[in-house]
């Protein structure tokens, strides 16, 4: 597939706002630490309003995706039987939920922990609609498994996670190296799952064949021409137009920077006590993190391809 | 229940591009607005079409075959495109089993075209919306126009009759006992999405060896 910078914003920084939820929530029902209470509610309305800006910035992302956006509204209405018509509803839920908890916290309200249980389970749920688009479409083979959703869920984690401890490093000093433990284990359990994932997808053998796409039996069959010169729509979405080449040096790219880069820039950061190396390391992640996604889309192999081998 | 399809006869398709033309006149002529075309005088043209003629070759040489090979939306009975439209523009008619996009819902965030296994979707670059093969359901639930065209504009251009159209779901319709009697088959069955459409193989011809003769 083509890789869509519009998709891979909107899955990353949504990504990196619910991991950082789950990050807020968690401190505020476990507490613990020296954390007076007026720097507990700067960092959770706080947080949780950065969790807002980049939700809506996911948000915005995406509508470049669409070619008609000014009809967004239509979208959340098959949500009976569309992943993505979920994942429009499970948005402004998770959204509305983290606004809410922001100032429920700014304004001192005893029920805020509630508000952020609230967020955060919009935030798992945002996760399964997420994951869904790509896993429900059975015959993208590299889309379709568990993994997906795994994968998105704990690299959003880490990079939430990451977050969290830049952000304390200013709010809430005391919970820096909770956070960093966190994310830690998230990046080292992150590894291992996209380790493999890519082992899976290495060695998926495609179910459909030329035979099957023109249900012509014989081994030797070879396209002479796709119907068109130019290319279509089908030549443009499907297929990513990069060297295999580019294509294994991206895999090495994000894992390279999401893995041990951004884990030994976080480690330097913990040693020197400095919150611009952990600001520094979150962003290294987050390169990695595109690269990741827009090595996701591009790995997945679309059986229409099956029937634009050959232009002419 | 209704199932209009189209049965596409691989023995006798020439590859005359006939039925793309008239396809794309007569769907870019409609009151659903034109099938844009990109650059359409310049080197590279590109542009939005419901039906594809496509060639291979099949065998080894010097014993091949030339495949012409249409395509278009088969009109799925289990269509993964329809579920998956967030909008509800993707649908499946119930009278007659067509696949339609309504172009006043549709959003453009191409998903359906994902969701196809068999690229039938294409999205018209000028108007950006999912466009797809309508099986002419303006011609062939027409009041208006001569009983005997309404039928689909490839249908009617195609000057050896490769293309049959018919309700599959009616045992005794042509496009049935064709495929009945003459091994009709599905692209793609192994995602199971019941295309309505089939295509007929081309008959087994004897190959002469000539040091016989
Ligand atoms: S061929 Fe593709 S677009 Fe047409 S009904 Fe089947 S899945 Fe949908
Ligand atoms: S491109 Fe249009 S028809 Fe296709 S899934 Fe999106 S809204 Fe539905």
């Amino acid at each position: 597939m083509k890789p869509a910078w519009s998709v891979i914003f909107l899955t990353t920084l949504c990504g990196m706002a619910q991991g950082f939820m789950l990050a807020l929530v968690g401190a505020d029902l476990i507490g613990g630490g020296h954390v007076t209470p007026a720097s507990a509610r700067i960092f959770f309305s706080g947080g949780a309003a950065i969790c807002v800006v980049l939700t809506a910035l996911g948000l915005f992302a995406s509508f470049f995706h669409l070619g008609r956006p000014e009809r967004f509204w239509r979208s959340a209405a098959m949500w009976r039987t569309s992943w993505l018509s979920r994942e429009v509803i499970a948005v402004p839920a998770f959204l509305g939920s983290s606004s809410f908890y922001a100032w429920a916290h700014y304004s001192g309200q005893a029920y805020a922990p509630a508000l952020g249980v609230l967020a955060a389970a919009c935030a798992l749920a945002l996760w399964v609609c997420t994951a869904m688009i790509y896993a429900c479409l059975r015959f993208i083979r590299e889309w379709a498994s568990a993994y997906t959703l795994v994968n998105f869920v704990l690299l959003g984690c880490a990079s939430g996670f990451t977050l969290a401890a830049c952000w304390a490093a200013w709010a809430a000093p005391a919970w820096v190296p909770a956070y960093l433990a966190a994310a830690y284990l998230f990046l080292i359990v992150g590894l291992l799952v996209r380790l493999l994932m890519l082992r899976r997808n290495a060695s998926l053998k495609p179910v459909s064949t030329l035979q099957s796409a023109i249900g012509i039996k014989n081994p030797k069959i070879q396209q002479k021409s796709m119907g068109a010169m130019g290319g279509s729509f089908n030549t443009r979405e499907f297929f990513h137009g990069k060297s295999a080449l580019f294509i294994k040096n991206v895999r090495w790219i994000f894992l390279v920077l999401i893995f041990p880069a951004s884990t030994m820039l976080l480690a330097l950061a913990e040693q020197r006590v400095s919150g611009l190396l952990l600001v520094v390391a979150l962003l290294v992640q987050y390169a990695g993190l595109l690269a990741e996604r827009w090595f996701f889309f591009a790995q997945a192999n679309h059986p229409q391809n099956l029937y634009y081998q050959v232009v002419s | 229940m209704t199932q209009l399809a189209l049965v596409i006869d691989l023995n006798v398709c020439v590859g005359c591009h006939a039925c793309v033309t008239s396809c794309k006149q007569w769907n870019t002529s409609g009151s659903a607005g034109p099938l844009e075309d990109l650059n359409p005088y310049g080197e590279s043209p590109s542009g939005t079409f419901f039906n594809r003629v496509q060639t291979y070759e099949v065998g080894e040489f010097p014993l091949t075959e030339t495949v012409h090979f249409p395509k278009s939306c088969l009109h799925c009975e289990d269509p993964p495109c329809v579920p998956v439209c967030p909008t509800g523009a993707s649908y499946k008619r119930k009278e007659d089993g067509i696949v339609l996009v309504d172009y006043d819902k549709c959003i453009g965030c191409k998903y359906c075209a994902w969701a196809c296994p068999y690229g039938a979707r294409e999205l018209d670059e000028g108007r950006k919306v999912m466009t797809k093969c309508t099986l002419c359901v303006d011609r062939v639930t027409s009041t208006t126009l001569p009983e005997d065209e309404r039928k689909p504009a490839c249908v009617m251009a195609c000057p050896t009759s490769a293309r049959l159209f018919g309700d599959v779901h009616d045992e005794n319709s042509e496009v049935s006992v064709a495929i009945r009697e003459r091994g009709g088959y599905a692209l793609m069955p192994e995602w199971e999405t019941k295309p309505a459409n089939q295509y007929l193989p081309r008959k087994i011809t004897e190959l002469i060896d000539e040091a016989k003769l």
